[in-house]
């Protein structure tokens, strides 16, 4: 009973962070890697807490698929400079006006590092449902 | 164009992710999986006309230049490794539909075959000691999905072990580039071949090149290290192990080939005479191995590692004749290595057993694959018209103008042992009364014999079309002995 109520709050507050430390990653410590481990942390939390079946129906995401997905995302934005006859891997920046926020710089580094983030979490968790699944 | 030069690790590895997306559907796989061969080894076949005609092709990813980003070098020594690399995997493709089993074919086989084909093209197209070692792990990493997919009780044991020595072995690659770093501040090939030529590789750079002799050693199945080597080839499925037989142990050799011409080449009397000593010892305990067993594939897991030997002899010698030596004969084997692998797969399939005791008179049902067996065989041992001969001609050149004279007199004994172990197939195996007792599959036989055909031209064709291959192997050779060709290269000074 404690760990669910507390359950409820923390995973929102994991993903939250997570989700800060992924888009930090440019400027400050963090970054796919880190961000992707802390939000399979708070998936799994929240699979000891509410058991097997209730987050399967919560997250219905297939996580080996997430695996490929990641993958596919970072190999595209690297083969993606190959359109604009730069190098492999090569990135670029520039400045947009996001409302709210205001004036951001966005590089392709992030679509990158999204590619990362995915993976992290497909590979995590498959590993850890993979076992937990074994009888 | 800079490129082209990535072209080769991106198509597999792209097809790869999106065959993970439907790996069940295998009619679709499978076809998706032979276009992407196909189409891979044409590209890479653009690219080496590309390099012949042009000279090398480097690409700085990122936009980075040289000695700072990571780098990556397409010249005619990786793009003709990377070009045998795609012709075997085009006939492993070909080849694997018909001994795997559906469930195996399921599980990611060609995600893992392709992740295995674009770490062995980026282990040969890297111009970066650290992103040699990445390479080396993306390949070892598909290594242990394929080797152990099946899940067979024989299987787990031998990955195990297949495992533990190649993490050790990794572990000890990254603790000798940490030195090298600590030592010359850089982790770009040409770069730190440039710094040891400015101290006249003194101090401490032997003993650092000798730790990456040990490591690429131990990946390569030299003599001390080779122990491991037999067992986990023969245990996954025969396409696994041609794959793995063609290409790991030719990527540890490579990146000795590579370094010890490039970066540690000021010492030799130290470092090469070692390595002749090392290769001496890997050819008679190799061919010791290989004579000692009944089993076929071990017979010809065995037959590795005096290959390895004849190799790391030309190394040793280091003398352009020896050297171009070696590039002929490292692309011979991996052709007949993998035809040889896929050969006793064949025949272990089809004789219902690996005992070479148990099966007799198989020329009476299948007398294709038997004269398969036989032209590879003597291609292996180095008979005239074929391409064994002229790269252990040219190896045995070079030694004795170097006056090595055992070593060329163990080669030789040696290649006369090989050709027995593997005629002991034949003649126990093909000759003989016909065994009426065994069930025979005339269609699968046929349908594994075509690729293993498709491999066994292109050996002979090495071989007999040897006027066109020499000039580019002698030109490969003259460009390994002056590494100031490969740095200015890179660095552009």
């Amino acid at each position: 009973m404690i760990l669910r109520t507390t359950t409820t709050l923390i995973a929102f507050i994991l993903f939250g962070f997570s989700i800060y430390l992924f888009l930090a990653g440019h400027s400050a410590p963090g970054g796919g890697f880190i961000g992707g481990l802390m939000t399979s942390a708070a998936i799994l939390l929240m699979f000891m807490a509410y058991g097997h079946r209730a987050v399967t129906t919560i997250l219905p995401i297939n996580y080996r698929l997430l695996i490929s997905i990641g993958l596919f995302i970072a190999v595209l934005t690297s083969v993606g400079s190959f359109l604009f006859g730069e190098p492999f891997l090569s990135q670029t920046f520039e400045y947009f006006y996001v409302p709210v926020l205001g004036e951001k710089e966005l590089a392709t580094a992030l679509l990158f590092d999204l590619g990362v983030y995915f993976t992290v979490i497909g590979v995590s968790m498959t590993i850890i449902l993979t076992i937990a699944d074994d009888r | 164009m800079s490129n082209l030069a990535v072209l080769p690790i991106v198509i597999p590895l792209i097809s790869s992710i999106i065959l993970a997306f439907f790996h069940k559907k295998l009619p679709l796989v499978r076809s998706v999986a032979k276009l992407v061969s196909i189409i891979n080894l044409f590209v890479v076949g653009f690219i080496i006309t590309y390099v012949y005609n042009n000279g090398p092709v480097v690409l700085e990813s990122g936009g980075w230049d040289a000695p700072f980003g990571i780098i990556l070098v397409a010249d005619m020594l990786s793009m003709t490794l990377v070009l045998t690399t795609n012709i075997i995997a085009v006939a492993a493709v070909f080849y694997a539909q018909h001994s795997l089993s559906q469930k195996q074919e399921e599980f990611y086989f060609y995600t893992f075959f392709l992740l295995l084909i674009a770490g062995v093209s980026g282990a040969f197209i890297t111009g970066d000691l650290f992103n040699l070692f990445v390479f080396f792990e993306v390949l070892l990493m598909a290594s242990y999905a394929l080797i152990v997919l099946g899940g067979e009780k024989v299987q787990l044991r031998e990955s195990l072990k297949y495992i533990l020595i190649n993490l050790f072995s990794s572990m000890l690659f990254v603790t000798t580039i940490a030195f090298l770093y600590s030592v010359v501040g850089t982790i770009n090939m040409a770069q730190i071949a440039q710094r040891v030529q400015e101290v006249d590789q003194q101090g401490v750079l032997t003993t650092i090149g000798i730790l990456l002799f040990f490591v690429f050693g131990t990946k390569a199945a030299l003599f001390p290290l080779y122990y491991w080597l037999p067992k986990p080839y023969i245990v996954p499925n025969p396409v696994v192990s041609a794959l793995f037989g063609a290409l790991l142990t030719k990527v540890g050799i490579y990146s000795i080939l590579r370094v010890f011409t490039l970066i540690f080449g000021h010492n030799p009397s130290f470092t090469h005479n070692f390595f002749i000593w090392i290769a001496g010892l890997t050819l008679v305990f190799g061919v010791i191995g290989a004579l000692s067993t009944n089993n076929i594939k071990l017979i010809i897991a065995y037959n590795i590692i005096p290959a390895v030997g004849f190799m790391l002899m030309g190394i040793g010698v280091f003398n352009e004749a020896s050297i171009s030596g070696t590039v002929y004969y490292l692309v011979h084997d991996m052709i007949i290595k993998a035809v040889l692998f896929l050969i006793v797969g064949a025949i272990a399939y089809l004789a219902g057993t690996s005992d070479l005791r148990k099966m007799k008179g198989l020329i009476h049902h299948y007398p294709l694959l038997g004269w398969l067996l036989f032209v590879s065989g003597i291609v292996l041992a180095g008979i005239p018209p074929f391409s064994g001969f002229i790269g252990k001609l040219l190896l045995l050149q070079g030694a004795f103008s170097e006056g090595e004279i055992i070593i060329a007199i163990v080669g030789l004994l040696c290649s006369l042992l090989i050709l027995t172990s593997v005629m002991r197939i034949f003649i126990r195996g093909f000759w003989g009364e016909r065994d009426d007792s065994l069930t025979v599959h005339k269609k699968t036989a046929r349908k594994l014999t075509i690729p293993i055909a498709f491999l066994l031209c292109f050996s002979i064709l090495l071989g007999v079309g040897a006027e066109l291959f020499y000039p580019s192997g002698a030109s490969i050779a003259n460009y390994l002995l002056n590494p100031e060709i490969y740095i200015e290269a890179v660095l552009k000074e």
